[in-house]
């Protein structure tokens, strides 16, 4: 692993904020998984040359819209609990600085020991040694994008920690050897009998004639986890909320296996990215209210936890939290851009993307995919970084539509695209040809005299109504599948003011 | 009324028949018809591509060919969005504050075609005839950032001749989202074969839509498979007659030659 724990305010794709060069530092490069190794168009045509990665996937995201959209339909004043959310959010990241104080107090005031860690790297340094002082070599650890952000798992690796999984889909991941393509459903992109081939081959002593059945496969992986809650002696969560006013923590979850996490070891170390502070208790309420009819399309999750600092002779002794910073603080400084610090991560982004179903979480090259992903991972690793992501999207909106806090996805990616054109030290091909177009288009001789050049369009077509598919570059990436028709002689406008003329 | 027609760039320039039709349409319907000569584009590709500075000149142009008119109406749920949503933030932006808020002004008095019908006509029946088999695709910026619902649906219902049938998962996006069709062509392209699908199991003659953009795409791809499904747009069918069927304008031939 290699580390550059301290970027400097002058880093390649380092934020703006308008055109005020602000200097926060990003996530650093090395460490964590915030990108990917291709461009998202190139991730995604491997993927979508995969059948049954398409097939389960567009399998998947049907059911789970349809569970959410009906029990969205059952809140009669979902709009109004939905503009609550955005407005707690909005009024929370406001005053950051002073909730995470408090929340910092309020944790310590109940035996618990806070950490800042400013990026990855400090992140998976400070879990390492809390771990290593425990003198344990094993953690188990409850779903968590904050520590799969980080790559908090290989860094523990690395120390000579092994760190196990213990929701069900992220273990499926973690056998497979595999990375997770849904913030919800991490092996989203599996079938059943992937997953019985995974666990077959991986689960030391499994029955060999384990079938495919669901109950079989959740009955094999609760025996193989069983053992490792009953004998873990740390335990690593992430958190969905932590309450600032009572330094309460907040994980919700479907299977029970993190609360076997979180009240099991002696000792807890909960990773969370800064943005995940509510102000007071009762926000918890607008929240989980939101969070499940969206996520898993359920009314109420199955089990939320909720601690404060330790309870001598109740769960963990020795209660510590990471507050994570990597990039958020960077993110916090663009004023179109913070609203992605909204997210709940609660997944409904995801299952309602057009672009998403087809190519898959792995394409967009961060554990954050989606749009959500497509407007966090540039902000969280500066826009360079990044910079296919904003224009994973045809704009759609369908994002915006779904999103219970109701960030304004598309108009951050907008916003971040025209960021990555701005960021451009020398003017590209593409921007050329768009400054000259603005030009073009702004003069009404010249935008005729152009309209009258596409004209000649009719020469390359010979009489035909459609356009030859062999046009060179950016024109091919248009005609390879779709047909082009061939241009009128003269556009409407002019043939109409000629008609109309005195 | 006096009704000045935006054509919008794409329309004007590969598909001048569209803006034909809606001005035959509203003259139809005993409104007069004005277009202004100097306008262009709304800007609305260079805002979505990341060119928001390069923007604002077309904005200032078109709203400098559109200042007089007393109503503008234009052929695509896309362009009247970028008119109501993006104009005036990317003048603001650019710090040319007397031209956002004559951007701001003007998007107040820009209607997408079946919302000036429906909303501020009020008519439904235009007395059109389409002996068709049609489909209608709800363009995503119609439906959600101009929210235009039933309309384009009410006005399809009211045309004589015309047989209209529901297409399957017709609020997925056609995947044609301006230069994420070229940028993205392969995930654009499984996004157009979905809905390609979905239009031929309607068994539809006519696929149609309230943006022209979106039809190109889907009909490009649907004329590379020979389907014989054509893709035309809302304001021809609206703007046809018994006496002035126009059955053949398409947006994308279905058979090439």
């Amino acid at each position: 692993m290699t580390t550059s724990a301290d970027p400097t305010p002058l880093a390649p794709g380092a934020p703006r904020s308008g055109t005020t060069f602000l200097g926060l530092p990003t996530a650093p490069r090395g460490v964590g998984h915030l990108r990917g190794t291709q461009s998202f168009p190139d991730a995604a045509r491997t993927s979508l040359r995969d059948g049954q990665l398409r097939a389960n996937l567009g399998r998947a995201t049907t059911t789970i819209r349809g569970k959410r959209a009906a029990v969205v339909a059952e809140v009669p004043h979902w709009e109004q609990l939905r503009q609550a959310g955005k407005a707690l959010k909005a009024a929370t990241m406001a005053r950051l600085d002073e909730h995470l104080e408090e929340l910092e107090r309020q944790v310590t005031a109940r035996g618990g020991t806070v950490h800042w860690a400013r990026d990855a790297a400090e992140a998976n340094r400070i879990v390492t040694e809390l771990v290593r002082a425990t003198g344990s070599d094993e953690v188990v650890k409850v779903k968590s994008m904050a520590t799969q952000e980080i790559g908090l798992n290989e860094a523990l690796e690395a120390a000579g920690i092994e760190a196990v999984e213990t929701d069900l889909a992220e273990l499926i991941v973690q056998l497979g050897e595999d990375s997770p393509s849904h913030i919800l459903v991490p092996a989203i992109h599996k079938n059943r009998s992937e997953i019985r081939e995974i666990f077959r081959r991986t689960i030391p002593g499994v029955d060999p004639g384990l079938t495919d059945e669901p109950r079989q496969l959740a009955m094999a992986a609760r025996t193989h986890l069983r053992e490792r809650f009953l004998r873990a002696r740390v335990a690593v969560s992430g958190a969905n909320f932590a309450v600032a006013e009572t330094g309460t923590l907040a994980v919700v979850e479907s299977e029970g296996n993190g609360r076997m996490c979180l009240t099991l070891p002696q000792t807890l170390v909960t990773v969370m990215g800064i943005e995940k502070v509510v102000p007071r208790w009762e926000d918890l309420g607008v929240f989980l209210q939101l969070l499940p009819r969206s996520s898993t399309g359920e009314r109420m999750n199955p089990y939320t936890s909720l601690w404060a600092g330790v309870t001598p002779g109740d769960g963990p002794q020795d209660f510590h939290l990471v507050l994570l910073d990597n990039g958020r603080t960077a993110v916090l400084a663009d004023e179109v851009g913070r609203e992605a610090l909204h997210c709940i991560r609660c997944s409904a982004c995801l299952n309602v993307c057009p672009v998403y179903e087809r190519a898959g979480g792995h394409a967009y090259g961060s554990v954050y995919p989606g749009p959500i992903g497509a407007v966090l991972s540039p902000q969280l690793t500066g826009v360079e970084d990044n910079a296919s992501l904003p224009y994973a999207s045809s704009l759609c909106g369908a994002c915006y539509d779904v999103c219970p806090v109701a960030i304004d996805i598309p108009s951050i990616l907008v916003h971040l695209r025209a960021e990555h054109v701005e960021a451009q030290p020398r003017p590209t091909a593409e921007a050329v040809a768009f400054r000259g177009l603005s030009r073009v288009m702004s003069n009404p001789r010249l935008w005729h005299l152009a309209q009258r050049a596409a004209g000649l369009g009719r020469f390359l077509a010979r009489g035909r109504p459609t356009l030859p598919a062999a046009l060179p570059p950016p024109a091919s990436a248009w005609t390879r599948t779709r047909d082009l028709p061939t241009p009128p002689g003269r556009s409407f406008v002019q043939q109409w003011t000629e008609e109309h003329r005195r | 009324m006096k009704v000045a027609l935006f054509a919008t760039c794409l329309v004007d320039t590969i598909v001048p028949q569209v803006a034909r039709a809606t001005a035959t349409l509203l003259q139809r319907l005993g409104h007069e018809v004005v277009v202004p000569p100097t306008q262009a584009c709304c800007g609305q590709m260079h805002v979505n591509t990341g060119y928001r500075r390069e923007a604002v000149p077309i904005v200032a142009n078109h709203v400098r060919a559109f200042t007089a008119a007393e109503a503008v109406v234009a052929p695509s749920g896309s362009c009247v969005a970028s008119i109501h949503h993006q104009q005036a933030a990317v003048a603001r932006r650019a710090g040319e504050s007397a031209l956002a808020d004559e951007a701001e002004a003007l998007a107040a008095r820009t209607y997408e075609l079946s919302q000036f019908l429906v909303d501020v006509l009020g008519v439904v029946d235009v007395g059109a005839y389409y002996p068709h088999r049609v489909t209608y695709h709800p363009t995503c910026h119609s439906l959600r950032l101009l929210r235009v619902g039933d309309r384009p649906l009410r006005l399809l219902r009211a045309v004589r001749g015309l047989d209209l049938v529901e297409l399957p998962g017709a609020e997925s996006c056609c995947g044609f989202g301006g230069t994420f069709a070229v940028k993205n062509a392969d995930t654009s392209t499984a996004m157009l074969t979905d809905k390609m699908a979905d239009v031929l199991s309607t068994h539809a003659e006519v696929c149609t839509a309230g943006d022209s953009s979106c039809l190109m795409h889907i009909g490009g791809g649907l004329s590379r498979l020979r389907s014989g499904t054509r893709t035309v747009h809302l304001a021809e069918i609206l703007a046809s007659t018994e006496e002035n069927v126009s059955p053949t304008q398409t947006t994308a031939p279905a058979v090439p030659a």
